[in-house]
C-alpha cells in the first residue's frame, strides 16, 4: 500500500515538472516574444531589442530554462511580463476560482448523479426480480427511471462548451441570473451575490458530469444485481432497499471512483471552456490572455498549478479507489 | 431511438456534402442592409388565409442603431426551386434574402455557413479520429505485443497524456505558432495536434485487447505456422480490436468537434472568413448576441444534435469507457 503510494506520489511531482518545463519550453520557442507583441508592428527594431533586452528575453533558450528551473526550485517563478507582478503573486487568486468551480461541480456531480444512477439502476431485470412487486409502484419507478435515462443520455451529449452556451443564453433571456463575472459591480461581495454568479458555471461544467456518473453508477448496479453476496444478504432477510443503498452501492462506487482521476483532467479542460464563455476569472482565462501576449513565465506559473491541480486530483482518486478497492494497490 | 441518431447523422452528412446546392448562398456574400437579421420562415398561406407557393415576406430595418427588423407583411417574395444551382432560395436576394436561420453581424447567411461549416468541423474530427486510430493501434499494437519494456515505456507516456487536460495541452501547442495562420495550417494542425489526444485512449485498449488475444491458441497456430511478427499482428491480433476502436472512435468525434469549436471560439482556431462551428460562434460571443441574436447560436444546436446522433446509435455499447471523454 505504503509503496504504492510512493509510487503515485513519484508520478504526481513527474507531472508537474514536466507540464512546467514542457509549457515553458514551448512558450519560448512559439514565434513573437512579449518584446514583439506588446510593441506591435509601428515599432522600431532598436525598441524592441532594448525592450527585449531589459525583460532578458535576448538568452539562449537553454540559460532561460535552467535560470528558471533553479529560481523555481526557491518557489520563485519569475514576473510576469506584462502585468509586472511577482507570478506567485497572480496566480493563486484565479487558481483559486478555478478551484472552486471545479469543487463545487464535481461534489454537486457527484451528490445528484450517483443516487440517481442508484434509481436506474435497480430497475434493472436483477434488482425488478429481486423485487418481486411489479404493481403500479413498480411501473412508475419504471417510467422515472426511463426519464431521468433519457434526460442523461441529451445531457451526455452536451459538453460544457454547449451548456454554458444554452445556459448564458437561457440567462441573459430570462434575466433571472447573471451572466458573467463572478461578483456584481454593485453592491458586490456578498456570499449571496457569489452563490448567484455561480449558478451557472457551476451547472454549465456539472450537468454531463452528474449525467456520466447517472450512467455510470447504473451500469454498476445493474452489474451487481445478483451477485452471490447481495443474493446471500437478502436471504439473511435484510430488506432490499437497504441492500440496495448500502452493501450494493458500496460495491458499485469502483468504476466511478475509477473514472475521478480521469475527470480531473476532464473537468480542467471543461472549466476552460466554461470560464471562457462565462467570464469567470479563473486559470483557464488568465493563462489565455497570458498566451496571447507571449508572457511565458505566467504560461509556465498557470501550467504549474494546472498541473498540480491534476496530481493532487489523480493522487485524491487512486486514494479513492484504493479505499474502495484494496486489490488496486497490490498490483 | 438508434434508427433516430443513424437519420440525424446522415442528413447532417448529406447535407454538409451537398453544402454548394443546400445552402442559398455562398459562405462570403454579404447582405449589407441585413447585419444580424433575424431568420426569414417560409409560409405557405398569406394573412388573407390564400395558399400560395411557398413564400417568404422581406424584412424592414426598423432601427438602424438596434438592429431591430419587422415583417413587411404587405409584399411577398416567392422562394424558386433550384436558381442557379441552389436548392431553394429567394427569388429576389438583394432586396429580401431568405435567411432560414437568420444572418449574422456581416449580414451573411447563418444556414448557409452552417452547412460548410459541418464540412470543416465534421472533416476535421473524422480525420483527426483517423489519425488517432492509426497513432494509437500502432503504438497499442506494438506495446501489447512486444511486452516488457518497451511496453512499459510506451504505456507510461500514453497514461501521462491521458491525465493531462487535453485542452490545455491542445492550447500549449496550438500557440506555439503564429496566432493567424492559413486554414489550410490550421487544418492540418489541428488535425494533428487531436490524433495525438485522442492516440493514448485507442493505445490503452488496443494494448489491452493484444496482450490477450496473444495467448490465445489462433495466435500460438499463426506463429507456429511461420506468420512473421508483422502478419501476426496486423492480420490476426489487431482485427479482434475493431469493435473496440468502432465505439472509441464515436467517443473521440464528438470531443474533436468540440475542442475546434472551443479553439475557435477563443480565437486560436480557424481564422475569421472561414466558416467553421468554431468561428461562427465566436461571432455570437457578447452578450448582446446570447439575448437578441439567438440564432448565431445555431452552430451550439448543430453540434449537440451530432453529438446526440453518435450517442443514439452507439447506447448500446455502453461500456464504461463510453463515458471517459479526452477533451
Amino acid at each position: 500500500m505504503l509503496a504504492y503510494f510512493a509510487r503515485r506520489l513519484v508520478f504526481a511531482v513527474f507531472l508537474v515538472f514536466a507540464v512546467s518545463s514542457a509549457s515553458l519550453l514551448l512558450a519560448r520557442l512559439a514565434p513573437g516574444d512579449y518584446a514583439s507583441e506588446s510593441l506591435g508592428l509601428g515599432a522600431r527594431r532598436e525598441t524592441i531589442d532594448e525592450a527585449r533586452e531589459r525583460l532578458g528575453l535576448n538568452r539562449s533558450i537553454a540559460s532561460q530554462y535552467r535560470d528558471w528551473l533553479v529560481r523555481a526550485a526557491h518557489f520563485d517563478f519569475g514576473r510576469s511580463l506584462q502585468y509586472d507582478r511577482p507570478v506567485s503573486d497572480l496566480i493563486p487568486e484565479s487558481a483559486k476560482n478555478t478551484a472552486i468551480l471545479a469543487l463545487t461541480a464535481l461534489v454537486v456531480a457527484t451528490l445528484i448523479g450517483l443516487p440517481l444512477g442508484v434509481i436506474t439502476g435497480k430497475q434493472q431485470a436483477g434488482w425488478a426480480g429481486g423485487a418481486g412487486k411489479a404493481g403500479r409502484a413498480g411501473r412508475a419507478g419504471g417510467i422515472i427511471a426511463g426519464a431521468i435515462r433519457s434526460v442523461s443520455l441529451v445531457l451526455l451529449s452536451l459538453p460544457p462548451l454547449l451548456t454554458s452556451l444554452f445556459l448564458v443564453f437561457a440567462a441573459a433571456k430570462t434575466g433571472l441570473l447573471p451572466v458573467g463575472g463572478m461578483t456584481s459591480s454593485v453592491n458586490g461581495g456578498t456570499v449571496g451575490d457569489l452563490l448567484s454568479h455561480m449558478v451557472v458555471p457551476v451547472a454549465a461544467l456539472a450537468l454531463p458530469l452528474v449525467a456520466m456518473f447517472e450512467r455510470l453508477q447504473s451500469q454498476a448496479m445493474s452489474e451487481t444485481a445478483g451477485q452471490p453476496f447481495v443474493i446471500a444478504t437478502l436471504a439473511r432477510g435484510v430488506p432490499l432497499s437497504r441492500v440496495i443503498w448500502r452493501d450494493a452501492l458500496k460495491n458499485a462506487l469502483r468504476p466511478v471512483a475509477s473514472v475521478y482521476g480521469l475527470v480531473i483532467g476532464t473537468l480542467l479542460s471543461g472549466s476552460f471552456a466554461v470560464e471562457t464563455i462565462t467570464a469567470w476569472p479563473g486559470l483557464g482565462q488568465l493563462m489565455l490572455t497570458a498566451l496571447r501576449a507571449r508572457d511565458i513565465y505566467l504560461v509556465t506559473g498557470c501550467a504549474a498549478a494546472g498541473s498540480i491541480f491534476l496530481a493532487a486530483g489523480t493522487l485524491v482518486s487512486d486514494a479513492a479507489l484504493a479505499i474502495v478497492d484494496p486489490r488496486t494497490a497490490e498490483r | 431511438m438508434r434508427r433516430f441518431g443513424l437519420a440525424l447523422l446522415a442528413v447532417t452528412v448529406v447535407a454538409a456534402a451537398f453544402a454548394p446546392v443546400v445552402g442559398p448562398y455562398a459562405i462570403d456574400r454579404q447582405f449589407r442592409g441585413f447585419l444580424n437579421a433575424p431568420p426569414t420562415r417560409p409560409h405557405v398561406i398569406d394573412d388573407s388565409g390564400s395558399w400560395h407557393a411557398p413564400f417568404i415576406y422581406p424584412w424592414r430595418l426598423a432601427s438602424q442603431l438596434e438592429q431591430r427588423y419587422e415583417e413587411d407583411r404587405s409584399t411577398r417574395i416567392r422562394l424558386t426551386w433550384f436558381p442557379g444551382g441552389h436548392l431553394l432560395t429567394s427569388s429576389s436576394s438583394d432586396r429580401a434574402p431568405f435567411f432560414l436561420l437568420g444572418a449574422d453581424s456581416y449580414g451573411r447567411d447563418v444556414f448557409s455557413r452552417l452547412l460548410y461549416g459541418a464540412r470543416i468541423s465534421l472533416g476535421l474530427s473524422f480525420v483527426a479520429a483517423a489519425g488517432a486510430t492509426l497513432l494509437g493501434a500502432l503504438l497499442g499494437g506494438i506495446a501489447g505485443y512486444a511486452g516488457g519494456l518497451l511496453d512499459d515505456a510506451l504505456m507510461r507516456g500514453s497514461d501521462f497524456v491521458l491525465v493531462l487536460p487535453a485542452m490545455y495541452v491542445a492550447l500549449a501547442l496550438r500557440s506555439a505558432l503564429k496566432l493567424v495562420l492559413p486554414p489550410f495550417e490550421v487544418f492540418a494542425l489541428l488535425t494533428g495536434i487531436f490524433a495525438i489526444v485522442g492516440a493514448p485512449f485507442i493505445a490503452r485498449g488496443v494494448r489491452a485487447i493484444v496482450r490477450s488475444e496473444k495467448q490465445l491458441d489462433y495466435s500460438a497456430a499463426a506463429a507456429s505456422l511461420g506468420a512473421s511478427h508483422l502478419r501476426l499482428l496486423v492480420r490476426h491480433l489487431l482485427p479482434a480490436a475493431r469493435g473496440f476502436i468502432a465505439v472509441e472512435i464515436t467517443m473521440l468525434v464528438p470531443s474533436f468537434i468540440v475542442a475546434e469549436a472551443t479553439l475557435s471560439y477563443v480565437g486560436l482556431g480557424f481564422p475569421d472568413p472561414v466558416a467553421s462551428w468554431g468561428t461562427m460562434l465566436h461571432d455570437a460571443s457578447t452578450v448582446r448576441a446570447f439575448a437578441d441574436f439567438p440564432w448565431l447560436l445555431s452552430p451550439a444546436a448543430a453540434m449537440f444534435l451530432v453529438v446526440l446522433g453518435l450517442n443514439l446509435v452507439m447506447q448500446d455499447e455502453s461500456a464504461s469507457m463510453r463515458y471517459e471523454r479526452p477533451l
